[in-house]
């Protein structure tokens, strides 16, 4: 019993992160009819802002301190950021502690501006064209801001700490009347999962509750009525582009403590991401979310130690097999509209 | 001659007359020369030119002329790869019969992965070849570490059967012609390397392209490019396109596992990252980059892009200190300050670029822009017998 509830809280954090991409992916398919690529890389962009951002905060001055001195007799040289110098000793150093949960402030703004710059500027050119086009141009996108990432911050993974607050773990079995250590989870995994079921509520009420969100909703359906109509769908659907860069981007920025971000980490869950918005239904974002959670849990059930030994090798497959049985039986996904794009 | 027309004749002729003689033309400059880092008359290089080509030739096949793009298309190398080191472990250094298991693996694995895939079509096809693929990728890493020999790759130890070994060659050749043997011969300051794995590959791969021309003009191939063309209309017609495509996904793969085949006969290794989908992506940059459909362009694209990820990542700041040196010095620490990040290790971000301007601008690929080149400057002739040139795209 105590195992299953830590391999569904296991899947959870990954399954967040699916989600969250997955979420973006299909908003951009949804409303723009584009499939995007270079998704992988606005996440993989979004975590290397809070990277940046810690480094920012890290700048610092030095100083000699007189009164202490290295094991030559040296005087010291002692470093102090500037953050240190201006807030004062404690304040500096919280927010120091705090860069990655800062970065998301720091990250909105930049990843929706450059949402808004690839709409315009690329993506755009790209709506009458096959979708096997639309591919091939994210996917040489993507290639290029990996590299761009990987010239400026090489090829190493960077670590990223969570607050200390967060730090260290949290014995939930106890909670629930098991033994002590039967369910440990990390706090900042938790936070992460919190935060994805925040901004996952925040997308659906925008679009439920907000007249934008209508119109939005307006033009996925019948994205010609509503031109006629008078209104500038191309204007909003370039915002929700943004939306769904931003969506990307701050899931990267919480993914950063939990794995240190490296330049292909956006490959590496682009693939499988993909994967979650087909078997939650091309277009459909209850879909995406359902299917991000469904498959990061059944991830983590297949990488038990007793189901391994019934079937060798299935965590390492058992998301593509389900993807395979779902895109044969079901093409539509598990949420997906009927008629849409079910080629 | 052989069945084809004049133009494809030609193209033929050009094509074997490059390939044979590639030692020279990839040699032009004198050895010790500042210009010899140009060279590209190396085994080792040339190989990788004609295996890719290979490899593209089949990819091409299937996308040129279906439009189903295929993520997955490094898994058949892989097995192509793991077929011939087995060969070796089992029956000796003799390659030809590992070629012919891996063109057949290829093809049964091709018509599996194909079988399920093909009743999808657009990016659904896509993610399902993508999906087998890092299937196959993550088994080869883990549960089939017997087969396949894990993370270490697969290779040949001195306890495996080798039953007909005897006292034969001990590393891949052709009934005794060992494939890394090389001839050198020096004229003057240049000097030429013929390689015998270098020779065997090219004379494989003028097969396999006679081979897609024939596929190209055939009724099949007609076929096939009905299928990109209007698949409905097909329907209508009475005709299940399926079969078809699912023939097509077959050669293609086929024609992959052969040119993994041909890796592991030139260097006898195997290893599971040959399957990994960027691999896939690199013969679709390839493809591309050369001109989807088109008869040459894949072996363009392939030669290019080898050509170029080999030259650009040998360059480093002295050598661009040395170019830009009639510069002004502040001129010339800017120009090498801006040239940087493309050579070296940043050699993919130019490849990058490079492809999305080509996807962009030129859809057509390296083909396309000769064909404009050729209209621009080759005045009314040049124009006229373009619609009916065997380069044309498959459309």
């Amino acid at each position: 019993m105590d195992a299953i509830i830590l391999q569904i809280l296991n899947g959870l954090d990954k399954g967040s992160a699916y989600a969250l991409i997955a979420l973006g992916l299909t908003l951009i398919f949804g409303t723009l009819g584009v499939v995007n690529f270079a998704h992988g890389a606005l996440f993989m962009i979004g975590a290397f802002c809070a990277v940046t951002l810690s480094k920012i905060l890290n700048l610092s001055f030095e100083t000699v301190d007189a009164s202490q001195t290295d094991f030559l007799g040296n005087p010291l040289k002692v470093k102090t950021p500037y953050v240190m110098e201006w807030f004062g000793p404690e304040t500096g150093a919280a927010i120091i502690d705090w860069s990655v949960p800062l970065a998301i402030l720091f990250s909105i703004p930049i990843m929706v501006a450059f949402g808004f710059i690839m709409e315009r500027g690329l993506i755009k050119h790209f709506y009458k064209r096959e979708h096997a086009d639309q591919i091939l141009v994210t996917f040489g996108l993507a290639i290029v801001l990996q590299e761009v990432v990987k010239y400026f911050f090489g090829a190493n993974p960077i670590p990223t700490g969570a607050p200390d607050v967060f730090k260290g773990s949290f014995d939930f079995g106890v909670m629930l009347g098991f033994d002590p250590n039967a369910i440990i989870y990390p706090y900042w995994r938790l936070v992460y999962f919190g935060f994805s079921a925040l901004v996952i509520g925040g997308v659906f009420a925008f679009l439920q509750f907000t007249t934008f969100g209508m119109v939005v909703r307006a033009g996925m359906a019948d994205r010609e009525t509503v031109g006629l109509l008078g209104i500038n769908i191309d204007r909003r659907f370039t915002i929700m582009f943004g939306i769904a860069a931003a969506v990307a981007g701050v899931a990267g920025v919480m993914y950063a403590p939990i794995n240190s971000p490296n330049y292909h980490m956006g490959m590496d869950f682009l693939v499988l991401s993909f994967v979650v918005v087909v078997v939650g239904g091309m277009g459909s974002l209850p879909g995406a979310v359902l299917a991000g959670f469904l498959l990061g849990i059944l991830e983590s059930f297949a990488s038990m130690n007793f189901v391994k030994e019934l079937i060798p090798g299935i965590d390492q497959i058992i998301i593509y097999v389900v993807a395979i049985i779902i895109l044969l039986t079901r093409p539509r996904g598990l949420m997906g509209r009927k008629g849409v794009m079910e080629e | 001659m052989l069945g084809l027309n004049k133009k494809d004749t030609s193209l033929m002729i050009l094509v074997a007359v490059l390939a044979l003689c590639a030692p020279f033309i990839l040699n032009p400059f004198p050895e010790g020369s500042a210009m010899a880092q140009f060279n590209a008359g190396y085994p080792d290089l040339m190989q990788r030119f004609v295996i890719f080509g290979i490899f593209a030739i089949g990819f091409n096949i299937l996308f040129g002329l279906t439009g189903y793009l295929s993520f997955g298309h490094a898994a058949f190398l892989g097995v192509g790869s793991y077929s011939v080191v087995w060969m070796y472990k089992l029956l000796n250094y003799n390659i030809l019969p590992g070629l012919v298991l891996s063109v057949l693996t290829a093809g049964l694995f091709a018509l599996l992965i194909g079988y399920v895939s093909l009743r999808r079509s657009g990016i659904y096809f896509s993610i399902l070849t993508l999906a087998f693929a890092q299937m196959s990728f993550n088994l080869a890493y883990s549960v089939l570490t017997p087969i396949t020999n894990g993370e270490t790759g697969l290779q040949v130890y001195t306890n495996d059967a080798q039953i007909f070994l005897g006292d034969g060659p001990t590393s891949p050749h052709l009934f005794g012609i060992v494939m890394n043997k090389s001839a050198d011969l020096n004229i003057g300051a240049w000097e030429f390397t013929f390689n015998n794995g270098y020779y065997f590959c090219a004379i494989v791969m003028l097969v396999m392209f006679y081979l897609s021309i024939r596929i190209f003009r055939s009724p099949f191939g007609m076929m096939l490019r009905a299928i990109k063309s209007n698949q409905t209309r097909l329907n209508y017609t009475g005709l299940n396109p399926r079969p078809y495509a699912l023939a097509a996904f077959v050669i293609s793969g086929m024609y992959a596992g052969l040119a993994g085949g041909l890796m592991a006969s030139m260097d006898p290794l195997a290893g599971a990252e040959r399957m990994q989908w960027t691999a896939s992506g690199e013969v679709v940059l390839m493809t591309i980059l050369g001109g989807t459909g088109t008869l040459i362009g894949p072996v363009l694209g392939a030669g290019f892009i080898k050509y170029f990820e080999n030259i650009f990542s040998k360059i480093n700041d002295t050598i661009l200190h040395q170019w830009f040196a009639f510069l002004p010095d502040g001129l010339e620490n800017f120009m090498v300050f801006i040239v940087h990040p493309f050579i070296g290790k940043g050699w993919h971000l130019t490849l990058g670029i490079l492809f999305m301007l080509v996807v962009i601008f030129l859809p057509g690929g390296l083909v396309e822009g000769g064909q404009r080149l050729k209209r621009a400057f080759g005045g009314k002739d040049a124009g006229k017998d373009k619609p009916d040139a065997s380069t044309e795209p498959a459309e």
